[in-house]
């Protein structure tokens, strides 16, 4: 995206040979085209190899025992995290392993919920929300930072306001000002949008967060498989993040929060791996990040994620990007080309990803789906678990093609190909 | 024929174009609201009955709604298939798509099969385990809507704020 080189033919084909299932051949008889990737990413062999090394070798359980596997585990485990961490900017210890975005998100909600209920003592204070404070979230985001707000709000009595998203796709933050008042607590919004691709400018949000004493809440989980992402550059207080959806494992993610917001934070879960004394009536807490690791961890899945994350190191995020960018533009324009093919988003590749959601003016997304599928072509079709934006766009449902870093321009060139035809096939126009 | 023509025949995308009882009547006995939580897709759907308990008739089917051609044509050729029946009968026929549909392509008893009229033309459909919730989004309805009908609840459907 800035200058960067995107990836040679040969490096291509060299990566596209680090993932099994792009050779697949399906039922149908076609060659794979996974255009899926924003709802989950293929793994390539070393983060199988890597999850079954540890299986097979090290498995124990973190943090709790002191024979040698616990010690190896727990070694591999606080690697991984440091790795992931740095991946993102973040100091260590300000990274908490989860089960994913969602699982950050409702830990998240669940702890200023804790804080909300006088948890924390004096230093819990600060995240307590009371009746007729604001929550600010957008029409953009994923239900699953969507809902746990709706529910934190309606448990202690805030005011659940939103920013609306443009015709364009974009977020209106024109609109910041009125819908930021000296009582908003929490600004919660997404990097960018699993449905329209379009890239948040966090900086001017963050910004606009601060000045009413505002905590913000990024959802980064499309932006950090896709992107170079430094988040405490970005400057905020809380982020959360899935391995799935950048090369890693189903079942593992992260919550970064500040160290000096994590310090102060009590825990919304609790129970084992998260307590230094507890007796029949109370516990105290460890420090962060193991305050708000309650219970056994998915430590094989944390390690294979940082196996992926190694993996997009090597590669080099600015090339991921610069790649995904040039097949981004690529799939707009022949997307353009089309007859009736609406695109949900901005239709340049500037600020955004390559994560392009289309109406087919007169068929409906599943119908689409299934033609390509037909095809050969992986694409998701629905509402991607974010009904307020396509209400918003004025559509019910979309097809959505999501490019990873594996994909090539000759794919790309296919589900155009195929695209263009759905109309006909269905009957509707011409 | 392709399994992708087998699913969508002409007679299943003449009945997506011009979907029958499409056109909610104002009067009924008993009302549903649907939604696919996969794609949004929804239905509200009407009944009528007639006759005596015990011999109550479906007397009307009407329906509104927006959804992928499956889904609209099952609804549709549901609507042609149960109106003007006696409710053991809607039952049994709800029993017999449901079982066509967990078909998965392998094929159904023919006594089954001719019972369904054009309904059958779904079968490609249970090919499709991610499709069979469109075929089945209309018979949902009408088993809800009925089911309230035969309470003698005919409030309307709840149908969620800014949909
Ligand atoms: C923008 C966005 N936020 C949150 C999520 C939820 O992530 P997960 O399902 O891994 O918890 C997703 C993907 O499903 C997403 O695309």
């Amino acid at each position: 995206m800035t200058g960067s080189s995107a990836l040679s033919d040969r490096e291509l084909t060299a990566i596209r040979g680090d993932f099994p299932i792009l050779g697949r051949r399906l039922e149908s008889g076609h060659e794979l085209v996974y255009l899926d990737s924003g709802a989950t990413s293929q793994r390539p062999r070393v983060v199988m190899d890597t999850m079954r090394d540890f299986s097979s070798q090290h498995n124990a359980s973190v943090h709790r025992g002191a024979h040698s596997l616990a010690s190896e585990a727990t070694d591999a485990f606080e690697e991984a995290r440091a790795q992931i961490a740095g991946f993102v900017g973040a100091d260590t210890a300000e990274l908490v392993f989860t089960s994913g975005t969602t699982g950050a998100i409702n830990l998240l909600t669940a702890s200023l919920g804790a804080a909300s209920g006088g948890r924390g003592q004096g230093l819990g204070r600060r995240f307590a929300i009371l009746p007729g404070d604001r929550i600010v979230v957008t029409q953009a985001e994923h239900h699953s930072n969507l809902v746990p707000w709706q529910e934190l709000a309606a448990r202690t009595g805030a005011e659940l306001v939103w920013l609306r998203v443009a015709e364009s796709g974009r977020l209106r933050l024109d609109d910041l000002p009125s819908v930021i008042n000296s009582r908003t607590r929490v600004l919660a919004f997404t990097h960018a949008s699993n449905v329209t691709g379009a890239v948040t400018d966090v900086v001017e949000v963050v910004a606009a967060a601060r000045r009413a004493g505002a905590l913000t809440v990024l959802d980064a989980a499309q932006s950090v498989p896709h992107l170079p992402v430094d988040l405490p550059g970005l400057g905020v207080d809380f982020a959360a993040f899935s391995a799935h959806k950048m090369l890693g494992p189903n079942g593992v993610g992260a919550l970064y929060g500040r160290s000096e917001l994590l310090e102060a934070l009590p825990p919304g879960f609790t129970g084992g791996s998260m307590v230094e004394i507890v007796t029949m009536r109370e516990a105290t807490f460890l420090p962060p990040p193991n305050r708000f690791e309650a219970g056994t961890q998915a430590v094989a899945e944390a390690i294979g994620w940082a196996a992926a994350v190694d993996y997009l190191t090597h590669l080099g995020m600015d090339r991921v990007a610069a790649h995904e960018h040039e097949l981004t533009q690529r799939l707009l324009d022949g997307v353009t080309e089309l007859d009736a093919v609406r695109i949900l988003g901005p239709t340049d590749a500037k600020a955004r990803l390559g994560t392009v959601a289309v109406d087919v003016e007169g068929v409906h997304a599943h119908d689409v789906g299934q033609y390509l599928d037909a095809q050969g072509i992986a694409v998701r079709v629905g509402h991607h678990c974010a009904q307020p934006v396509h209400r918003a766009l004025g559509v019910q449902a979309s097809t959505r093609a999501s490019l990873g870093v594996y994909n090539t321009a000759a794919e790309v060139d296919q589900f155009i190909e195929a695209l263009g035809q759905v109309r006909s096939y269905f009957g509707v126009g011409s | 024929m392709s399994s992708l023509d087998t699913m969508y025949q002409e007679l299943i995308m003449d009945h997506a174009r011009h979907p029958h009882g499409k056109n909610l009547a104002r009067a009924f006995d008993g009302e549903s609201f649907q939604v696919n939580p996969t794609c949004g897709d929804r239905i509200q759907l009407r009944v009528r009955l007639d006759g005596v308990p015990g011999e109550l008739v479906l007397a009307e089917v009407t329906w509104d709604g927006q959804g992928c051609s499956i889904s609209q044509a099952a609804a549709s050729m549901m609507k042609d298939l149960v109106e003007g029946r006696p409710l053991e009968e809607v039952a049994a026929l709800m029993d017999n798509f449901n079982q066509l549909m967990h078909s998965r392509g392998k094929g159904i008893d023919e006594a089954v099969a001719d019972s369904l009229e054009d309904a059958i033309s779904l079968e490609g459909v249970s090919r499709y385990p991610m499709r069979v919730k469109c075929a089945l989004l209309g018979w949902m309805a009408l088993k809800d809507a009925a089911a309230k009908a035969t309470a003698g609840d005919s409030s309307p459907a709840h149908i969620p704020e800014g949909i």
